[in-house]
């Protein structure tokens, strides 16, 4: 299996993912520069975390026009995998793969710290190897992650499954303070409509190893090697 | 072609969570003007573009808007202004 990282001007996990998947999950792994229009045979995409284009306009806006995105929003829409952490699920977002806007903490600070979150689907290509209801330790870096979208979405989202991942308590519960940054319904991850694209705000890359404090993250890229029981 | 000064509002959408509003609201507050009832803060954008006519630069600066300078997920705009830039 291939993996293709994007790297944009102000990607800064891009290197994290890349040794998630080639140390720790034991695959292939390849750059790609958003200038490129080739994601080299990639069978599975992610969109890292960082600040591309330093979060002007609104965090994703710019490096959703970049020239590789035109291919990556055609790899989503043949139902190929594609994961976007933190910015890289803003940038996601602002393209249109995933519903929804991820809007300024209401905090309005930027929260760096592990969280606890729920899976609550685990029919993804990013979640197959997790139970439903397991709770995974994984940090957090931002400032802009209230996840927000208008009744409508959010009925959807509730109703067909694609709420992917909630922020909760050491005890599994959905309480205001396990919430990190104000998200509608705790909400911490979601999947698109075929489940095929998935964005979340924690960091699964930057907890696949016991010195980095948790190896949980490492169940999202594993679940790559699993067949999805959808 | 004529060139046009356009200038934008973008707001958060009206209901949803505005927490840099509230923030100033109660900084305002705080420094004694009890009587502000609510605040939004957004952006405000300049554009300087070429077309034929007022109605044609506002046309065009909507579209902007629709692709890239607002999120139509939470984000309202309006057209402040529309002028003629006039050469020195």
């Amino acid at each position: 299996m291939k993996i293709g990282i994007v790297r944009f001007p102000g990607s800064n996990c891009d290197d994290d993912a890349f040794r998630a998947v080639v140390d720790y999950l034991g695959e292939q792994a390849v750059m790609l520069w958003h200038k490129d229009h080739d994601l080299q045979g990639s069978d599975v995409i992610i969109l890292p975390g960082g600040f591309s284009y330093g979060d002007y306009l609104r965090a994703g806006a710019i490096a959703r026009f970049s020239p590789i995105m035109r291919e990556v929003v055609a790899h989503a829409e043949r139902g190929a995998p594609l994961l976007g952490i933190c910015n890289g699920f803003q940038i996601a977002c602002e393209a249109g793969l995933l519903p929804g806007a991820l809007l300024r903490n209401d905090s309005l600070q930027f929260r760096s710290l592990p969280v606890i979150v729920k899976v609550e689907q685990t029919a993804t290509r990013f979640t197959a190897a997790a139970e439903e209801g397991q709770l995974l330790t994984i940090p957090i870096a931002h400032g802009d992650g209230r996840f927000t979208a208008d009744e409508e979405t959010i009925a959807r989202l509730e109703g067909e499954g694609q709420v992917v991942f909630r922020y909760t308590n050491a005890a599994g519960e959905c309480t205001a303070d396990a919430n990190p940054n104000g998200s509608m319904r705790n909400i911490a991850g979601v999947a698109n409509a075929t489940r095929n694209v998935v964005g979340l705000m924690p960091h699964p890359e930057r907890a696949v190893d016991p010195l980095l404090g948790s190896r949980d993250g490492l169940v999202v890229f594993e679940s790559l090697l699993v067949a999805v029981h959808a | 072609m004529t060139r046009f000064r356009v200038s934008v509002h973008i707001v958060p959408r009206q209901g949803l969570l505005d927490p840099q509003g509230k923030a100033v609201s109660d900084a305002l507050h705080a420094l004694g003007f009890h009587a502000v009832a609510d605040v939004h803060v957004g952006r405000h954008l300049v554009i300087e573009t070429e077309a034929q006519d007022a109605p044609a630069a506002e046309a065009s600066v909507r579209v902007m808007c629709e692709r890239l300078l607002a999120n139509p997920v939470t984000e309202d705009f309006e057209i402040a202004q529309c002028v003629e830039v006039v050469a020195a």
